[in-house]
């Protein structure tokens, strides 16, 4: 899965495309990242949480709250104890999650107007939106620790993770100039730029995004097949190698693509899609795994 | 929408004499060469215009020159930007004849390639290959353009099965009907499927805007085909749908086989919408508007809308491809974006233009 709102957010502009004209979407969210509670105060240490947001549901159980949950969306496939169920976190069902009978109900968009819904049944809500900055990913996994009742657990959790970021970052190879890549969201060629989420993961690093200047301030732009060439990134991220089985393989099969500095060089890097799109305990492994397809000159 | 039946392109039966078509078909020639011209020496990489001209005639015509290109910008061109350029003029030139052939032979203003429910089916079959579909490369065959194709066919079959021999009088309006109805159904099929498989919505939605971005030459290989067949076919209709134009009966009474030449036209029509759906996704407008402002420009005759609707669709969407891939470059617009907003208000000024005159 990707960005979890960026289908919502394609859906709405296709939608925009074929009838209305209201605004467009902003795929990263538009309003500030850290969390927001709706609805009624949650119990200090709520016993039957209900996630619909795959990113929240591992930072549940990577701060051991994982017995206080009871079901998570049909997304939340990490980790694998986690009580799956066939709830959406696209199209919520009001009546299917109040009948888990929850004390916390965790969402990463709203657009649905789950919280006032489930504010008239008395069900507390967390709405964690996508994060902007690295910052907003310690900020929530912080506010779920206080939630509950797991404070020191998601302090212990964040500090590890800003040690074992800054450990990647330090072993990463550094070049001699700096490097752009290509990070691929599907095979459209819809990118990222470097103020986006995973932009700002790649700028630890000291890469840029070869779609900068195209950023059309939804920081998801799609790139022409020949500016991309044109371009010749030094490194490709592949992050649709699930949704649209894409690999270095046919990505080097690709008309005209066999002449990248990337492909020549074997720096076509296949990532998970689920973690170059959560915002979660697994940006580590995610930084990880930008470091090892850095090419080492 | 099928009761709208207006009186355009119902007119006069006046022949049209050969020598007067003449001009007309040099002049869409003109128009489609010089898009395809402009759509190659334009686009965000920024060629040299000289080197692409040479790059071009080394490529194309029997003698060995030397563009000064790079091969970085050889491959740009000749792998990138020509097949992208060529699969814009034939998926123009085939919604554009589809469309010219779906109005005269519903004698409906406002058919277009899609009436009987293609756009749904074909888009139920890409959905259900998107979410069910194998791993690109791990088949001989994509079974994107497969199942969008047979969707297509399958909802105009289902479509015209159904509305035919409904009511005798009326059988063009019941075969309408009759799509507008299968193709609720294919689109209620459709967005269940991609309810059920979030996962895969975005993949679902960029296939229905339309896209051109990853044109190759196998599209190109796989759409020619069809253009041969549907535009020889079409064509060669021409006169029976200018017979149509005087009405089913009238033109039963003149020794029209309607319901015959209907299930030919509708055949090819469809083929050819197909073949277009399958490779670069649904692109409205073109299928509609084309053909109404060759109608307006040239006459109502098919002798001359089915032609030069084929070469203006294919002129008009190697234009608006060539706005997508520059206004915002080096970002894209969706097609579909570009062939509404510059193609309706171009329309509207012809329509009212002519409506002075």
């Amino acid at each position: 899965m990707k960005h979890p709102l960026r289908p919502i957010a394609l859906a709405i502009a296709a939608l925009c495309v074929v009838g209305c004209g209201a605004d467009r979407p902003d795929a990263a969210g538009g309003t500030p990242a850290p969390a927001t509670t709706i609805g009624p105060a949650a119990p200090a240490a709520p016993k039957r949480i209900v996630s619909l947001s795959p990113t929240a549901t591992e930072s549940l159980f990577a701060i051991g709250a994982g017995p206080q949950v009871v079901a998570v969306d049909d997304q939340s496939n990490f980790p694998a104890e986690a009580p799956r169920t066939e709830l959406s976190g696209f199209r919520p069902n009001v009546e299917a999650i109040a009948a888990k009978n929850p004390d916390l109900v965790v969402i990463a968009d709203d657009s649905a107007k789950l919280a006032d819904a489930l504010g008239k049944l008395k069900i507390p809500v967390l709405v964690q939106l996508p994060a902007k900055t690295i910052d907003d990913v310690y900020a929530q996994i912080g506010e779920l620790g206080n939630r509950t009742g797991r404070r020191t657990q998601a302090d212990a959790l964040t500090a590890k993770m800003k040690a074992d970021l800054a450990a990647a970052v330090a072993a990463a190879p550094k070049p001699s100039k700096p490097l752009r890549y290509y990070h691929e969201l599907d095979d459209t060629y819809y990118t990222v730029t470097s103020t986006t989420f995973a932009g700002q993961l790649y700028r630890l690093f000291g890469l840029t995004s070869i779609a900068d200047a195209a950023d059309d301030g939804s920081g998801f732009p799609q790139l022409s097949a020949e500016a991309i060439l044109t371009a010749d990134p030094d490194v490709i991220f592949l992050a649709d190698t699930k949704c649209c089985k894409q690999s270095a393989r046919t990505v080097a099969a690709r008309p005209g693509w066999s002449t990248l500095k990337a492909v020549k060089a074997n720096a076509v890097v296949e990532l998970d899609d689920d973690l170059a799109s959560r915002w979660g305990p697994r940006i580590v492994e995610f930084a990880r795994a930008v470091a090892a397809g850095l090419p080492r000159s | 929408m099928a009761v709208a039946v207006g009186r355009l392109g119902i007119g006069t039966l006046a022949p049209v004499a050969g020598s007067r078509i003449a001009p007309w078909l040099a002049g869409g020639i003109a128009a489609l060469v010089g898009a395809v011209v402009i759509g190659i020496l334009t686009g965000p990489a920024g060629l040299p215009l000289g080197g692409s001209l040479v790059e071009m005639a080394d490529r194309v015509l029997p003698v060995d020159l030397d563009s000064g290109l790079t091969a970085a910008q050889a491959t740009i061109l000749w792998e990138i930007r020509v097949p992208r350029v060529l699969l814009g003029a034939a998926v123009g030139w085939l919604l554009a004849g589809a469309g010219a052939a779906y109005q005269g032979v519903f004698r409906n203003p406002l058919a277009d390639p899609f009436t009987l429910g293609s756009a749904a089916g074909a888009g139920l079959g890409a959905t259900l290959a998107i979410v069910y579909g194998p791993a690109t490369g791990s088949w001989p065959l994509d079974p994107l353009p497969v199942a969008s194709f047979a969707g297509a066919l399958l909802a105009v079959a289902v479509s015209y099965v159904l509305g035919t021999g409904v009511d005798r009088s009326r059988s063009a309006t019941s075969i309408v009907l009759a799509g507008i109805a299968v193709a609720a159904f294919f689109t209620a099929l459709q967005t269940y499927v991609q309810q059920r498989n979030t996962d895969t919505v975005q993949r679902v939605y960029t296939w229905l805007l339309g896209r051109m971005s990853t044109a190759t030459w196998d599209d190109v290989r796989l759409v020619v085909p069809y253009l041969v067949v549907c535009s020889v076919g079409l064509l060669a209709l021409r006169r029976m749908l200018d017979v149509l134009r005087v009405g089913e009966l009238e033109a039963a009474a003149l020794g029209l086989h309607v319901a015959r030449v209907r299930l030919a036209a509708v055949a090819l029509a469809t083929l050819g919408t197909a073949a277009a759906v399958s490779v670069t996704g649904l692109i409205g407008f073109v299928g509609i508007i084309v053909p109404h402002t060759v109608r307006l420009v040239a006459g109502a005759s098919y002798r001359r809308v089915l032609p030069l609707s084929m070469l203006c669709g294919g002129a008009f969407l190697v234009l608006a491809d060539v706005l997508a891939r520059t206004l915002a470059s080096p970002a894209e617009i969706p097609i579909g974006v570009v062939t509404a907003f510059f193609g309706a208000p171009f329309f509207l000024l012809v329509l009212r233009s002519r409506r002075r005159a």
